[in-house]
């Protein structure tokens, strides 16, 4: 079945929930202006099931219905896992009897980005979601440069560490700050290595999306909610699996 | 009559145990503060030619006080301060005052020396005059803010309640701010544009353009007070702002805190080493002399314990937050400060998986207010474990809130559902308040009644994580607290004394250094006033003057 509606309690009823503000007083005609909101949206009927005035000025607003708009779940695009997930001990052995060293990864909140947050989630061994961070793989070599780190110094502990793959996570952004910054990242690696001896560069970040790894200029992108053990998986799949295949001055 | 909300004494801690904390914290701080007094920082002297008048900027953006620093440096170098090659040179009349000077010195038609014998007493004599003009306005502001706190009065119920406003623009987080005290909030935090902290000088005039906050500057500072006080007016209650002494100009925008009468201030005496990477001597050197400033301004600090809870767990490094205070609570008393003006931190970040993670959390906040009875404690929310799910996020807060009501917490930094989704929006504002006075409204009172067993979960845990501290405090003095630092023991972040940002801003003071702004802070005593955080509405009325 490729054809969906949202369900409440009975399936096929189309019943969403919504709360929003709209910039007016609270009054008989602000209820209808938010009912005429959701009807526009495609909830119809739309049931205010409460509303509040927040000071003088603004309303808010929960709203109830069901949605008239279908969702073809065969039309859905995602990036999809193309890497196998590993445990860390396969991540272990997989590094260990193919590299025969271990994997040097740099992580860095680049730019003005303080939070750190995600980078450390995903590298410190207390970890995320109930997985170890990287930190915690024998066979992972762990650089958390922390937050507010230049692009220029990067690359330069890039260089000095040998990293095999860039991990950069940028959190808190105002006017597609983590787009700009990402960009400068992978610019500044184009230039500072030749092509098959760039390190791997990985984004992560709740903004990003995954498609958007070309734009970027990145390996790869990680979104919201990715766990350690995803991204250890997808390093073993780009510097030890698919190197094996293609071999590059890197695997010397 | 609001009731005193406190905890005072219900666990039972062992007071030669709680003693020992205390006398280890002050052993290992002793050598930070002696570090402190012999070295001198870029941020430290211009903070001076701050407080006598120097302001503005030149076309570029940059402040005349870092114009004249940095040729002052280049001419007689840092270690002697700035005050005597500056002063030498406005008593030799190369300049009628100190923006001309600066002018000058910015197109190089002025060499600064280091002045000897009686040019040196009447430069020093001339720099303590204008100095000493600029604490004079510090303390106006001081008895001002007095003034202000007895006419409109200060919040009926403890904790107070702070939020945040964080737009980019002054002229945007104006009216939110306004409509933010209206709504309930006691304080208003401005908080800074990311980038700031790195910030080698404090940028100019009022900003429209920040990332994730606002800049910190004069012009800000004093339009968003000005708005306040006439928020404060309408409301017939004292509205309080707040802002962040911290990164490369703490002292700098200490001073500029008091000059335009913030009342509460961001500032930790390890922050900045840790989270922003800052040199810790320059960062130390810096703490000291804006708590002074701080002190003597009267104006409240708040200490960023919470944030080691976001790297490190909450239950495992629990014990570093009470190091954390009470290495805190040293630093800030021996800078002058008082109990009543330490907003020391602690927050709400065990995984709420854990079980009986909330037992755990009343533990730490009881161990907390009883180790620091007179400080109005600052309790911060979830942050670490708000997942996106609003709902469940929204729960969180309100056992967040709970545990403050129970607590007898001083100030309470409300807790927004859609934390790690998006900057509040002004929904999130008004469910969040309302959160917080169901919860006040339907518990805050139940301190009253609320025991711990004294052999039970919470007593035990307590006494558990004191006991952890003093070990961890033992472990500080043998090994010194910067090699501490330099260990990854606070929030898992290692900071050698011998790197991070701003160390070329940071020199050893010579025989000759002289620095009239320490010198008077270091002198005088606090001026008089009643600005304490008062326990209940009628304390403050009933105290009156102290002198």
């Amino acid at each position: 079945m490729s054809i969906i509606r949202p369900y409440g309690d009975t399936t096929g009823d189309g019943m969403v929930q919504l709360s929003f503000t709209l910039p007016i007083p609270h009054d008989k005609r602000a209820e209808g202006a938010a009912v005429q909101l959701a009807n526009t949206m495609g909830m119809d009927p739309a049931l205010v099931v409460h509303a509040k005035a927040m000071g003088p000025d603004f309303t808010f607003f929960v709203v109830y219905g069901p949605v008239n708009h279908l969702v073809d779940t065969g039309k859905v695009e995602v990036v999809e896992r193309d890497y196998p997930l590993l445990s860390p001990k396969e991540v272990n052995l997989a590094i260990r009897k193919t590299l025969r060293r271990r994997l040097t990864i740099v992580g860095a909140c680049i730019g003005t980005d303080a939070h750190t947050v995600g980078i450390d989630a995903i590298m410190n061994i207390k970890g995320f979601a109930g997985e170890k961070g990287l930190e915690y793989y024998r066979e992972l070599k762990v650089v958390n440069l922390g937050a507010q780190v230049a692009v220029p110094e990067l690359v330069r502990r890039a260089k000095a560490e040998k990293a095999d793959a860039i991990l950069v996570s940028q959190v808190v952004t105002q006017r597609e700050a983590h787009v700009l910054n990402t960009k400068e990242m992978s610019a500044a690696f184009r230039e500072a290595y030749a092509d098959d001896a760039r390190p791997v560069l990985v984004a992560g970040g709740p903004r990003f999306t995954e498609q958007m790894a070309g734009e970027l200029g990145v390996d790869r992108v990680f979104g919201r909610g990715t766990t350690p053990g995803e991204v250890a998986s997808y390093l073993v799949d780009a510097l030890v699996t698919r190197r094996r295949q293609t071999p590059s001055k890197r695997s010397a | 009559m609001v009731p005193v909300t406190r905890t005072v004494k219900k666990l039972d801690l062992d007071p030669v145990t709680v003693r020992k904390a205390r006398s280890l914290a002050r052993k290992a701080g002793r050598p930070i503060v002696d570090l402190a007094r012999q070295h001198t920082t870029v941020s430290v002297e211009r903070a001076v030619l701050r407080l006598a008048g120097l302001a503005g900027a030149d076309t570029e953006g940059i402040p005349w006080v870092n114009r004249l620093a940095d040729t002052v440096r280049a001419d007689v170098g840092l270690e002697h301060g700035l005050a005597l090659p500056v002063w030498d040179a406005l008593v030799r009349g190369e300049a009628e005052d100190l923006s001309v000077l600066a002018q000058k010195a910015a197109t190089g038609s002025v060499t600064f020396r280091l002045p000897e014998g009686r040019d040196a007493v009447r430069a020093r004599s001339a720099a303590r005059k204008a100095t000493a003009a600029g604490l004079k306005r510090v303390d106006a502001r001081r008895r001002e803010r007095d003034r202000l706190i007895k006419r409109h009065g200060d919040p009926e119920q403890r904790p107070w309640i702070y939020l945040i406003v964080a737009t980019g623009d002054i002229y945007e987080d104006i009216p939110q701010a306004q409509a933010a005290a209206r709504e309930g909030a006691d304080i208003i935090a401005v908080i800074r544009s990311t980038g700031q902290s790195l910030l080698d000088y404090v940028p100019e005039g009022a900003t429209r353009e920040g990332f994730a906050g606002t800049y910190a500057t004069q012009e800000n500072f004093r339009l968003m007070r000005a708005a306040l006080d006439e928020t404060s007016r309408e409301l017939g209650r004292y509205v309080r702002l707040t802002n962040y002494a911290s990164g490369l100009c703490m002292p700098e925008i200490a001073t500029l805190a008091g000059l335009e009468r913030l009342d509460m201030m961001l500032n930790d005496s390890m922050y900045g080493i840790l989270f922003r990477d800052i040199n810790p001597i320059r960062t130390f050197v810096d703490q000291r002399f804006s708590r002074q400033v701080h002190a003597r301004a009267g104006i409240i600090i708040n200490t960023g314990e919470d944030n080691y809870l976001t790297t490190a767990d909450a239950v495992e490094a629990a014990h570093t937050v009470t190091v954390s205070q009470l290495l805190n609570e040293y630093f800030a008393k021996e800078a002058g400060l008082e109990d009543w003006q330490l907003g020391l931190g602690h927050a709400f970040e065990i995984n709420p998986d854990l079980p009986d993670s909330f037992r755990l959390e009343l533990a730490h906040a009881m161990l907390a207010r009883q180790l620091f009875p007179e400080a109005p404690l600052k309790w911060m929310p979830p942050t670490r474990h708000m997942t996106g799910d609003v709902f469940r996020g929204y729960l969180l807060d309100g056992f967040f809130n709970l545990v403050g009501a129970m607590t007898g917490q001083g100030i309470l930094l409300v807790g927004m559902m859609t934390e790690a989704v998006v900057t509040p929006w002004i929904s999130d504002r008004d469910l969040a308040l309302q959160n917080v006075r169901y919860v006040m409204g339907a518990a805050g009172n139940l301190h009253e009644d609320f025991r711990p067993e004294p052999d039970g979960f919470i007593a035990s845990r307590a006494r558990q994580v004191l006991s952890e501290s003093v070990e961890l405090l033992e472990e500080i003095v043998d090994d010194g607290l910067l090699n501490a630092i330099g260990d990854g023991t606070f929030g898992l972040m290692k900071r050698p004394q011998d790197a991070g940002r701003g160390l070329d801003g940071v020199a050893k003071r010579s025989p000759e250094y002289y620095n009239p702004a320490i010198e008077l802070l270091e002198e005088a005593p606090p001026p008089p006033s009643s600005s304490s955080l008062p326990r209940t509405p009628a304390d403050v009325r009933a105290k009156g003057r102290r002198k």
